[in-house]
């Protein structure tokens, strides 16, 4: 018997490929995918469900479905369309528990898939350069979508305990880049002009949409050979990117801001409804953070095919060039160095006189 | 007991002697210049027992010295070495030509963001061709660093240097970089550990990173040493480098021996470090304790110049520094378990610390005065 697999945040992007994605493997029977607004995109052969995972009815859907693989995607930074941002923690708390307490009463639920987020470690000076998936924060996340996925986690690690039968995943992911990517740091990297934080060059890591599909794969299937696929892994792309280096080769220019000025700004923006542009985004590209891999590689046995500089360049093709492209740079840099090779001819003739 | 005989630093000063002792040294120093030995040593490590000989006649083979390691090891220069040697050597236009180009070269990738950092955001290239750069006038020219025993770092794999702290500004973390960078036979890196100060502050923490410093944490230190890096640590911390002057020379306490464990548990050998020279940039006499609660920092020095001159206070004095690299310590034949046992690391503790002290009295006693 095959299995059937429920997916939970479908209407976006991401979830909605992982619909698509799953389906074509021979293991899958029936992929359920669920949420609260229709998707815009198709699903493939799925059965699309409306329901809200805040509300009981997701019990419904996972007891008439019999689920035995749940993949929650529905923790999100922002709103579909125009959601406010107490909706959002509202889904992402409330619908992770209720989803939660859906799964610890379904008898035949055998693996849960958590897509949660590298935000849980935060961002401060303070603390040790790379982060593993032990390292305590040494400061919480006082708010925002990086609390949301400290309580998240929080209530995964609860089930686990409760219901120690189902295989629990939680997957950490980088910044997740692509060329439909929607995050706010994407929209961030398309402004024309970025505005960084003075004295600060932060280091950032992202991961490709592409990997993220394959590892939700990975981890909502048996594990492999001598991997093991429950557990808590962070996601990412090898290396790491400098928000300069970003700029760079997006080719914007930078504004530097003093951070007082930034933060005041971040305030006023959100005040005015602007964008969500949210304090731990302002500490992300004022501290960075680089987490490791090492769990990702060796106990889940995945390799990322895109490092974070080729997904940043992915992402940066399809964004178009910005006001100062890279490639006119280096042309400019090539034509003086074009002159001075016809000057450097000069000085043999005068040390000859 | 030992300080009335290797603190010579009044003794340079008091009126009486001062007129007739710099001469005196001045010409043993350019007698004992003539002779091979010492001819030997300012080859390699660039001191200069006087600036005059050295840029009469000394300036040249050093020029050509220097270009040939530097070609050798790194084919971009930037800017303002092609320039400099423009001056100096206007016959080496083939070696000038690769040098703009190189230079260009470099240009061309920072601006386009061609270039790598690793996980801890230390930027080997800005590095090399524009911070070193920077300090390297500071480390010949303004300290004249003189530098003992780099062959006691091991050309490859993992190694923890343990050095005192000094001198209010960090200073010698910077220029003991420069002499692990500048002399040591396999080019290797020194990573150092930094405050939690560092990176709070705005700027400071840009370019520490890129110099490869991370924060002084087991986590990195051993991350760092598993990679198989050369990691440098300042155990006093704060204690050391905010002391008074009068305390200067005195190792204090080493932190609670965090570097022991770390050290162990990555069988990394300890090298001790002992710098002389840096006690005496900022002489602290006072530490205005309400101004540094008030700014967040850890001490607010007071020397004889700041804060009373404003910037120009701030200047350090043109000390003569000595850095010698001790015999490693090995911690490698220790069973695994041995991280844990407090006894041990308190023992290895010392052993450290007494060496660094005992190489800082034998290194003043051997020195002739603070300033050259």
């Amino acid at each position: 018997m095959g299995k059937v697999v429920l997916v939970t945040g479908v209407a976006r992007q991401l979830g909605g490929r992982f619909v698509r994605r799953i389906q074509r493997d021979p293991e899958v029977d029936r992929v359920v995918a669920v949420d609260a607004v229709p998707p815009e995109h198709h699903l493939g052969g799925a059965d699309f469900i409306r329901a809200d995972i805040r509300q009981p009815t997701i019990a419904r859907v996972l007891a008439e479905t019999a689920a035995d693989t749940v993949v929650h995607m529905d923790v999100t930074a922002t709103a579909l369309g125009s959601g406010s941002r107490a909706t959002v923690k509202e889904t992402n708390v409330i619908g992770t528990m209720q989803l939660l307490g859906a799964c610890q009463k379904s008898p035949t639920v055998k693996r849960l898939v958590v897509k949660s987020s590298t935000n849980v470690y935060g961002s401060a000076p303070r603390d040790p350069a790379v982060f593993t998936e032990t390292t305590p924060p040494k400061s919480l996340p006082s708010g925002g979508f990086a609390k949301d996925t400290v309580e998240v986690e929080g209530y995964v690690r609860g089930f686990a305990r409760r219901r120690p039968d189902v295989a629990v995943c939680v997957l950490r992911f980088a910044n997740i880049l692509g060329p439909s990517a929607d995050s706010p740091l994407a929209s961030y990297f398309s402004l024309p002009v970025m505005p960084t934080v003075f004295g600060y060059d932060p280091r950032l890591q992202f991961v490709h949409e592409d990997d993220v599909i394959e590892v939700l794969r990975i981890a909502s299937h048996e594990p492999r050979r001598g991997t093991l696929n429950s557990g808590t892994f962070n996601i990412a792309g090898d290396g790491v990117l400098l928000l300069s280096q970003c700029s760079r080769r997006l080719g914007r220019p930078t504004v530097p801001l003093l951070l007082p000025a930034v933060t005041w700004a971040g305030t006023l923006v959100r005040t005015l409804g602007m964008t969500d542009f949210s304090p731990e985004q302002i500490r992300l590209l004022t501290h960075g953070r680089v987490v490791d891999t090492t769990q990702m590689r060796e106990t889940l046995g995945f390799r990322p095919k895109h490092t974070t500089a080729e997904t940043f360049a992915d992402f940066a093709r399809s964004r178009g060039p910005g006001l100062l492209p890279p490639e006119a740079l280096a042309g400019a840099v090539d034509r003086i160095a074009a002159l001075p090779l016809a000057g450097g001819g000069h000085p043999p003739t005068q040390s000859a006189n | 007991m030992a300080d009335a005989k290797v603190i010579p630093f009044d003794d340079d000063r008091s009126r009486g002697s001062a007129v007739q002792r710099p001469s005196r040294r001045r010409s043993a120093g350019s007698r004992r210049g003539g002779g091979v030995g010492e001819g030997h040593e300012v080859g390699e490590v660039q001191a200069l027992p006087s600036r005059a000989r050295a840029q009469d006649d000394g300036s040249v083979p050093r020029e050509k010295q220097r270009e040939q390691l530097q070609q050798q090891e790194r084919p971009d220069q930037p800017h303002q070495a092609a320039q400099e040697s423009q001056q100096q050597q206007p016959s080496a236009e083939d070696g000038l030509e690769r040098r703009i180009a190189g230079g260009l070269a470099f240009l061309r990738r920072r601006l386009t963001g061609d270039y790598e950092v690793d996980d801890f955001g230390y930027d080997a290239e800005l590095t090399d061709n524009v911070l070193m750069s920077l300090l390297r006038p500071v480390y010949e020219k303004y300290f004249r660093v003189e530098v003992k025993g780099i062959e006691n770092i091991p050309a490859e794999g993992g190694a923890l240097i343990v050095a005192n702290h000094s001198g209010t500004l960090p200073l010698d973390g910077l220029m003991m970089q420069v002499a692990v960078h500048d002399h040591h036979p396999a080019g290797r890196h020194l990573r150092l550990l930094a405050a939690d100060l560092v990176f709070v502050l705005p700027v400071v923490n840009e370019l520490a990173r890129k110099l490869g410093h991370t924060l002084a944490c087991a986590e990195d230190a051993e991350r760092l040493l598993g990679q198989g890096e050369l990691v440098g640590v300042m155990p006093e911390g704060f204690k050391g480098i905010g002391k008074p002057f009068s305390e200067r020379y005195k190792l204090q306490r080493f932190g609670r021996g965090g570097f022991v464990s770390t050290a162990l548990r990555r069988g990394a050998p300890i090298i001790p470090c002992s710098i002389v020279g840096a006690e005496e940039i900022y002489p602290m006499l006072g530490n205005a304790k309400t101004v540094a609660r008030l700014l967040g920092f850890p001490y607010f020095p007071l020397t004889p110049t700041f804060p009373w001159l404003g910037p120009l206070g701030a200047v350090p004095l043109p000390t003569k520094w000595t850095i010698q690299f001790g015999e490693p310590i090995p911690t490698g034949g220790y069973p695994p378990e041995a991280a844990e046992d407090p006894m041990l690391m308190f023992n290895l503790t010392d052993q450290v610390r007494e060496q660094i002290q005992h190489t800082l009295y034998k290194l003043l006693v051997q020195r002739r005065s603070v300033f050259f």
